[in-house]
């Protein structure tokens, strides 16, 4: 008869491989890494750009110059660029962070030389049309305004701004930046930011000789034009404080709460992301465990830790009934006091470290995802041995090492906590 | 190409197997075939509370998620109209645990007060969160019942209102497990790194002592077709009007689905798009527009939504929209444009197969629709669409009389208008 209370045998998760890309670099600087593995005849390329040093005067040169880059070209319009990407069955699409800003395509193999040429126009030819800049002014400054009627939005949105504010960690834009957005501007920050000494090109999916060859040949004519500022000044740690903007017809609240910390560079990075996961991190974690499956507070609760250059943000975010907002965050410093007087018991210690372990393996799941394990290293300025440390941290951490993490990088106090709601 | 075997166990449950030796993972998915179609419309919101509470422990085992995490694994569900969904991805080398996990629950539920009571709250925040705390967040509660007058599809997913969730009782909840949670209401796909006779053993092991139930047979109210233009408007705190115009179209399972597929895809698919290039930057009335279709099992919408600049009135864009709707009934698509979006479909439905959980969803998901073999075919029947089909299905769809809008105006703008 089978006994359907007693749990099969598992086994703990012991290695897993990462796979390293290969290397090349053009004559004009641009660094290509590529990942060939995959049953798949297609092929995802990344075109990232460190960004410029951030000009407050001109706050969203960084934003704007991304999201305009295919819309249009010397000598291709929006619309062409546009029907050339979709005809092929590719995907075209701009990303901007805090750090970098990049291109992505995704395409068949038996259509890359066709979208590359797509792609390197772009790159090198985008003239940013004053007519598809009004457009893209009124469009944002529309959408800006539903955006800032969403609780969650302006919470994180001060919440940035608090930590970091003058710095492009903590910029939001606001309605009067799209207005002050200039051709000329951007056409600058353009040949500036999108050269070639400046571009990593990540690879990943069928990557043969013949795609390599055929890259390398598009882009070898590729000029860099002129020198340009990338530095990043350090960000300063601001004190705890409490903000509230309240929202008399709130059902909910948007709650956020947190504090500059180190990034993946720091060798406790790794062991406060496992005190994190115990917090936050998780489905089962403490925050979910207590104020979503006990109390029923909210739908969702989580924390993170963010890593970027010049610093690392810890957060907790929820949405809560308004009505119990004070007693969530009550419960939330709860949580974070015990973290720095109980010791985590081995029992909770030991699945949570199964759980990141199977995490990991799982985030392997196809070559792209092995590109985006490189992408996080490489530009944090770690190498491999980083995944190594970390698997060792999450294997061997004890409970007295996480209370003195919890000690040394939780203070209550010391958190910015935006309240946008009811309180 | 997504490879599977298949075999049924003898309480019913239909199993896939699809081995992908290239990673050290494996998916496993377990689809119920109830969702809110099937609800009683006094309780609605039902199956997606009751998604909830599969989580609250079962019959041997008192916590589900905790001995998954343990090790190393996920899980997660959704709950449509049509289907309720959960899946788990582990390592391969554990999956024995995600047997016994979904076995037991299939088996029997603990039923818990203190679970109803908790999951009765934090579906009530997620109604809070979704639907009533955000801008234009209550569109479908209202969309829904203007298009379905006695189709089920009359309501959301979340369920009606609040009330019904507030209101459910213990006995609704072990009634609507012993309808739908059995083994002839299921299937199960398991994929990754493993072997088609390893899950069979498993399977065997596990899910065939569960008693397979009573068959679940589905008789629901057809939906009339419609005979009058239908509209309503509505005005709240949201910072810009908005409009919603909802077609009927036809459901996943019909034949013209595929047509009507690309069809929504030349309005809207991608910035080349028609509603995109000719109604957002030449004629620059729309500030978002966007145009797809529900996707579900039986009577289908389309639905065109767009908001319109602020100097634009409703019945510009809505005049805009016709404009563009009226050039697919009379001419013919062009061979460039239908085989721009087949490549587009064709493309897509070749990067999903980069994903282990997407390949074991879509064959769960093609079994419930009659064979997941037919997976394997979507690309040629989107292929096989000629410009004519696109036409026919453009002029039975865009049809005043089959046509429900919503006008969703922002209220210091609905003042001036009154003023």
């Amino acid at each position: 008869m089978l006994n359907r209370t007693l749990a099969p045998k598992f086994h703990a998760i012991e290695e897993f491989t990462l796979i390293r890309p290969q290397e090349i670099q053009l004559d004009n600087g641009c660094k290509i890494f590529y990942f060939n593995s995959g049953e798949q005849e297609l092929v995802r390329l990344e075109w990232i750009f460190n960004n410029l040093n951030f000009i407050t005067s001109r706050p969203l040169s960084n934003i704007a110059v991304n999201t305009l880059l295919a819309e249009g070209t010397t000598s291709r319009t929006a619309a062409q660029i546009a029907s050339e990407i979709d005809f092929y069955g590719a995907f075209l699409q701009v990303e901007y962070g805090a750090d970098h800003s990049q291109v992505t395509l995704y395409t068949l193999n038996k259509h890359l030389k066709a979208t590359l040429a797509v792609i390197k126009d772009i790159l090198i030819n985008a003239t940013f049309p004053e007519k598809e800049l009004q457009t893209y002014i009124r469009n944002q400054q529309q959408k800006l305004q539903v955006s800032l009627q969403k609780n969650d939005v302006v919470g994180r949105r001060t919440f940035n701004k608090a930590l970091y504010e003058g710095t492009i960690y903590g910029f939001a834009p606001e309605a009067e930046d799209y207005a002050q957005l200039k051709q000329d501007d951007l056409l600058l920050h353009y040949e500036q930011q999108y050269q070639p000494a400046n571009c990593t090109l990540v690879i990943a999916g069928k990557v043969d000789e013949n795609v390599m060859e055929t890259i390398s040949d598009f882009f070898s004519d590729w000029q860099n034009r002129i020198t340009a500022d990338f530095t990043r000044p350090d960000v300063n740690k601001i004190a705890g404080k409490l903000i509230y903007i309240e929202k008399p017809n709130a059902l909910q609240s948007a709650v956020r709460l947190g504090t500059s910390t180190i990034n993946s560079k720091h060798p406790d990075f790794p062991g406060l992301q496992v005190l994190n996961t115990v917090l936050g991190g998780y489905f089962g974690s403490r925050l979910m465990a207590n104020i979503r499956e006990d109390k029923g507070y909210t739908y969702g609760i989580g924390s993170a830790i963010v890593s970027m250059k010049k610093t690392g943000t810890f957060f907790i975010a929820t949405e809560v009934g308004a009505e119990v907002c004070r007693e969530a965050i009550q419960e939330i410093e709860k949580e974070i006091n015990l973290l720095k007087t109980v010791l985590i018991p081995e029992e909770e210690l030991s699945l949570v470290r199964n759980y990141m372990l199977g995490s990991l393996l799982g985030s392997l799941e196809n070559v792209f995802s092995h590109a985006d394990k490189f992408k996080n290293l490489y530009f944090s300025n770690v190498d491999y041995s980083y995944y190594d440390r970390y698997a060792e941290t999450v294997k061997n951490i004890t409970s007295e090492e996480l209370k003195a993490l919890a000690n040394q990088y939780f203070d209550f106090d010391g958190f910015v906590k935006v309240i946008v709601g009811k309180y | 190409m997504v490879r599977f075997n298949r075999f049924t166990l003898a309480n019913g449950l239909k199993v896939l197997v699809h081995e992908d030796k290239t990673t050290p993972m494996a998916v496993v998915n377990v689809l119920y075939d109830v969702g809110a179609r099937d609800e009683n419309p006094n309780q609605t919101g039902f199956a997606h509370l009751f998604e909830h509470l599969m989580f609250g422990g079962s019959e041997n085992i008192p916590a589900y998620d905790e001995p998954l995490q343990r090790v190393g694994g996920e899980n997660n569900a959704f709950t449509s109209n049509d289907i309720t969904n959960y899946y788990i991805t582990l390592p391969a080398v554990n999956i024995e645990t995600a047997f016994w996990l979904e076995s037991d629950r299939m088996l029997n539920l603990a039923f818990s007060e203190k679970s109803l009571d908790v999951q009765r709250q934090v579906v009530s925040e997620e109604f809070k969160q979704r639907y009533l705390n955000q801008p234009y967040g209550d569109v479908w509660l209202k969309l829904r019942p203007l298009v379905y007058k006695k189709h089920p599809y009359q309501w959301a997913t979340i369920g009606k209102e609040l009330s019904h969730i507030e209101n459910a009782k213990i006995e609704d909840v072990k009634a609507f497990f012993k309808k739908h949670y059995n083994p002839q209401n299921a299937i199960l796909v398991v994929g990754g790194d493993v072997d088609t006779a390893q899950v069979k053993v498993l399977a065997e092991k596990w899910f065939e002592p569960v008693p397979s139930g009573e068959k679940y047979h589905r008789n629901l109210p057809k939906e009339p077709e419609q005979v009058e233009e239908r509209r309503e408007v509505v005005v709240g705190k949201v910072p810009l009007n908005s409009l919603y115009m909802a077609f009927h179209a036809p459901g996943r399972m019909e034949k013209a689905s595929y047509p009507v597929e690309l069809l929504a895809d030349i309005l809207s698919r991608g910035n080349s798009s028609r509603l995109y290039q000719t109604l957002l930057k030449e004629k620059q009335l729309f500030s978002e527009i966007h145009a797809y279709l529900s996707g579900s099992l039986d009577e289908g919408m389309l639905v065109i939504e767009g908001k319109p600049l602020e100097t634009v009135s409703i019945e510009q864009a809505e005049a805009a929209v016709w404009e563009e709707l009226e050039k697919l009934k009379t001419e013919l698509v062009q061979e460039n444009e239908l085989m721009k979006v087949k490549n587009k479909t064709e493309s897509t439905l070749i990067f999903t197969e980069m994903s282990l959980l997407e390949k074991g969803m879509n064959l769960a998901y093609f079994e419930l629709m009659g064979d997941a073999d037919n997976l394997n075919h979507e690309t040629e029947k989107y292929l096989a669409v000629t410009a004519e089909e696109i036409r026919e299905q453009s002029r039975k769809i865009f049809r005043r009389e089959n046509l429900s809008t919503l006008v969703y105006l922002a209220e210091e703008v609905a003042e001036t208008l009154v003023a």
